[in-house]
């Protein structure tokens, strides 16, 4: 036994040499992110902590920052986002349910991947051309209008576009289909047996879903969820498309900046707040999201 | 399970309305884009070629589909490969920190696309890149290595290990046993990889935006065509975008499932 | 020298192994010798460390403490590419996108051995396990036994000084376990090479071994020729395991040894032989006739189980005794073995 205790244990050595190699085969793809993701992301945030054109020009402070948070066209903006997001993040998650559950319980199992597939079929369209395509069924002249219009059942045009609810529907029509998946992944992955067991045990139908199925259900649900919630907080085509001039939500604040006003630093500062109210999104939710490993 | 007419009526009652809601647009876009007039609004005329004619004749739109299948097919190229050597280096070996680097892979899919194509921007800028079709491929691959990366390391299952450890065991060298065993059974899920990264690239719109500047990607040139209004034009690249997209789709779910059977059946 | 004429007269020797894995011991320093060319069987339960034995003889797990020699040499640090082993695994592990042939010559290709002689002798060893000319199907073709002498194939064409067996027969059926028992049995004879085979199955270690080794938590309890272990095990543990002994504290039978096994065999029930010693009183709790003999579980007055294998001529009347049933015991002379624990 002094022989090992002198000498370096074989298992360090092998375990040395493993990590090396893992991290070898890694490094690459690290390294892209950390040239193309990180660094960019730091020069970002340092950007925007300039006020005027730029580190060659503006002077460091909290500028931008002060200026978001006393200017109202920017706080309300913030405002709308996080309402937008909000609203959108709850209602596809509440019509994502149904639809999963039903092809999850109500359909054979053989063809539930069928289903599943014919749901989330529009998922495939164009993101740009999707949003776009809700112009043609809301706008003034959409088929909505004029279906309603031919149908006497009203006589001008309704509102129906360029409007916040607009956005909110062109968001939801997308992550209903990808909460949907997310969803059903974790409903078919719920053993029956459990289902069957807590009916043996007396639980009501009504009990059994609150208090088996809807918890086992959490991490597809949380997941939906949290990335309902990050790429709807960071979308600019949608809102761009479909959201009007009005009220117009963060990332097209963003952009403005860039393209109209050439104040990156500003777009820099508006698109750290955006991470922050990501990661803190991410706080809340990853317990859930993680959470129910069995 | 339930199933019968009670099943059937749940179906149509959950289901029915759901799936009207999901299609409507996609439907209408599909109908008028062979729509024979000057504006896709109802009732519907037609049908006619005309705007699938004249999309496939414009020059803008189609050196910007050709750009943006490029753009698509080089950065998930090699998307791929990083993000495939990546996942044998971390589901097959213990590497310390691996929680941190796995989370710093996935990083850009968590955050706006937005800040990625921001961050760059900036940061070419600062060292003076210019704006370009490099630029927004690089982009691009920062946005697809997490999509990858995913699809590749879900694949690494543990009777894969155990086949990488007869080979092993039989003499092969880490290399060896990489481009003998482990790349043939992951063909597919790199296949897949790559479809996935290629659907996803050539529809995205802001990175490709801000890095590209002169030489559009499609789904820009789509944007800008919106700013004149309603167009069945618009409804024509909308329709070839959706079915190629979705030939795509169909192809990794079949690549996706095609696993060969690895454990000992039968007696 | 091998009958073949490879170089394969080779000591392996353990020294002192152990194995951590964070809190739990697998292996609690474990060391031993074999000969040149012997079949070596580890035998135990789950969870008695033979698997990491194995896997740590194999190189895949390299042990917190000690060596592994082969022939003198110290291998410790050899990975499994190079160590001068092969394994065949539980489930096979065959290459689902090669055919037969490419498999079993997978190891000499990686090699670098030309091409003409991988197919003379991927074809020679498909023989050997009686797979003649399956070298061109796919492997999914191949039924479960079928797939057992591939993966054997495969590990032996490459001509390993030690082929290491994981639990190999375990996935196969009775009578085709038996076949491969034999199988195995003379394959090895045939090439001299030293054999190490896992399992659990004790008949399976006595139909095969020239040297058992039993272990348990960890430990080895007992080593040797089975019919040495099964006749004379050392331990209560290796009592019990192999042959299902039973122990009683030696008082009982007025031994100076701490424990002593009762093989089943050897107790008597009911009128007791000439020569033969007493047990005393028992109580039946189950009797189950297996055919060629009625396994009775009995309650000894001292509070034991003890298990009885009695031949059914041997019983009074032909009847299977009932569970509640008071009866004598007594043992024959060469069934008590005195224990070293």
């Amino acid at each position: 036994m002094t022989l090992a205790a002198t000498a370096t244990a074989p298992e360090q050595v092998a375990a040395r040499r493993d990590a090396r190699r893992g991290l070898l085969l890694t490094a690459p793809a690290l390294l892209w992110c950390v040239v193309f993701f990180v660094l960019p992301f730091a020069t970002m945030l340092v950007w925007s902590f300039y006020s005027g054109g730029g580190p060659g020009e503006g002077s460091l402070g909290l500028d931008n920052y002060r200026r978001f948070f006393t200017d109202a066209s920017y706080t309300s903006a913030l405002r709308y986002s996080l309402e937008v997001t909000l609203i959108v993040t709850v209602l596809s998650v509440l019509l994502a349910f149904p639809l999963a559950w039903a092809i999850a319980t109500q359909v054979r199992p053989d063809r539930q991947r069928l289903w599943l597939m014919l749901a989330v079929l529009p998922f495939w369209t164009s993101y740009v051309v999707r949003s776009y395509a809700w112009l043609l069924v809301l706008s003034p002249d959409g088929v909505v209008n004029q279906t309603l219009m031919t149908l006497r059942l009203i006589t001008e045009p309704l509102e129906l576009s360029f409007h916040r609810a607009t956005t909110v529907t062109g968001f939801v029509h997308f992550f209903v289909m990808l909460c949907t998946l997310t969803i059903y992944a974790s409903l078919s992955r719920i053993d029956p047996r459990l289902q069957l067991a807590a009916a043996d045990m007396g639980a009501s139908g009504w009990q059994t879903f609150w208090r088996i199925t809807l918890p086992l259900a959490a991490p597809g649900i949380a997941s939906g969820a949290f990335l309902t919630f990050v790429v709807t907080i960071g979308d600019f085509v949608t809102p761009q498309i479909l959201g009007g001039n009005n009220e117009l939500l963060l990332p097209q604040i963003a952009m403005l900046q860039i393209t109209r006003r050439g104040d990156i630093p500003m777009a820099a500062a508006l698109s750290v707040v955006m991470v922050l109210c990501v990661s803190a999104a991410y706080l809340l939710l990853a317990r859930w999201i993680t959470g129910a490993r069995r | 399970m339930r199933t019968g007419w009670k099943a059937a009526l749940t179906r149509t009652l959950v289901l029915g309305p759901l799936f009207v809601f999901i299609y409507l647009p996609v439907a209408v876009l599909v109908l008028f884009s062979f729509h024979d007039g000057m504006v896709p609004v109802p009732p519907f005329e037609g049908p006619s070629l005309q705007w699938y004619e004249r999309l496939l004749s414009s020059d803008r739109f189609t050196n910007a589909a050709w750009a943006s299948v490029v753009v698509a097919l080089a950065s998930s190229a090699l998307a791929t490969l990083l993000a495939t050597l990546a996942a044998w280096g971390l589901a097959r070996h213990r590497v310390p920190g691996r929680r941190w680097i796995e989370g710093l892979m996935l990083l850009p899919l968590a955050v706006s696309y937005l800040v990625v194509g921001l961050g760059l921007l900036v940061a070419f800028s600062a060292v003076g890149v210019g704006k370009s079709l490099w630029a927004a491929g690089i982009g691009h691959v920062v946005l697809n290595l997490p999509l990858a990366f995913v699809v590749v390391l879900g694949q690494f299952d543990t009777q894969q290990a155990r086949l990488e450890r007869a080979a092993r065991d039989l003499g092969a060298s880490e290399s060896q046993v990489f481009w003998r065993i482990t790349v043939p059974q992951l063909r597919s899920a790199i296949l897949a990889a790559f479809l996935l990264c290629v659907t996803f690239s050539w529809d995205e719109f802001i990175v490709a935006f801000l890095l590209s500047a002169f030489d559009p990607t499609l789904p820009v040139v789509i944007l800008s065509m919106l700013r004149t209004g309603l167009n069945p034009q618009t409804n024509a690249a909308g329709t070839l975008v959706f079915v190629l997209s979705l030939l795509a789709a169909v192809l990794f779910e079949l690549l996706i499932k095609k696993r060969g059977p690895s454990e000992p059946t039968g007696r | 020298m091998n009958p073949q004429g490879d170089d394969i007269g080779t000591r392996l020797t353990i020294e002192g192994v152990s194995k951590r894995f964070d809190s739990t011991v697998a292996l609690d320093t474990v060391s031993a010798d074999f000969a040149a060319g012997s079949y070596v069987v580890l035998l135990g339960p789950s969870g008695s460390g033979k698997t990491t034995l194995l896997s740590i003889l194999g190189g895949f797990t390299a042990p917190s403490t000690g060596r592994v020699l082969l022939g003198g040499t110290d291998i410790t640090e050899l990975p499994p590419a190079r160590r001068p082993t092969a394994t065949v695994f539980q489930d096979y592990a065959l290459f689902p996108h090669m055919t037969v042939g490419d498999n079993v010559g997978f190891g000499l290709s990686v090699r670098g051995v030309p091409k003409a002689q991988i197919a003379e002798r991927v074809q020679a060893a498909l023989r050997l396990v009686g797979l003649d000319g399956f070298a061109g199907r796919p492997i999914t073709a191949a039924s479960g036994g079928q797939r057992q002498r591939i993966a054997l194939a495969r590990a032996l064409v490459i001509k390993p000084t030690v082929l290491l067996l994981d639990e190999p027969l375990g996935a196969l059926d009775l009578s085709l376990r038996r076949q491969m028992q034999d199988e195995l049995r003379r394959i090895q004879r045939a090439q001299g090479r030293s054999f190490v085979h896992v399992t659990h199955d004790q008949e399976e270690a006595m139909a095969i071994a020239d040297v058992v080794v039993i272990m348990n938590a960890g430990r080895i309890e007992d080593m040797g020729p089975p019919q040495r272990v099964y006749e004379r095990p050392r331990t209560r543990f290796a009592a019990r395991f192999l042959g299902e002994s039973s122990v009683l504290p030696g008082a009982a039978l007025g031994e100076a040894a701490a424990h002593v096994a009762l093989r089943p065999e050897a107790l008597v029930i009911g009128l007791a032989p000439t020569g033969a010693r007493a047990l005393g009183d028992a109580v039946v709790q189950d009797a189950v006739y297996q055919g060629s003999f009625v396994r009775i579980g009995l309650r000894h007055a001292g509070g034991e189980r003890l298990l009885a294998k009695v031949d059914p001529r041997n019983l009074a009347g032909g009847l299977v005794p009932a569970p509640g049933d008071a009866v004598t015991l007594s043992v024959q002379p060469h069934g008590v073995v005195p224990l070293e624990d």
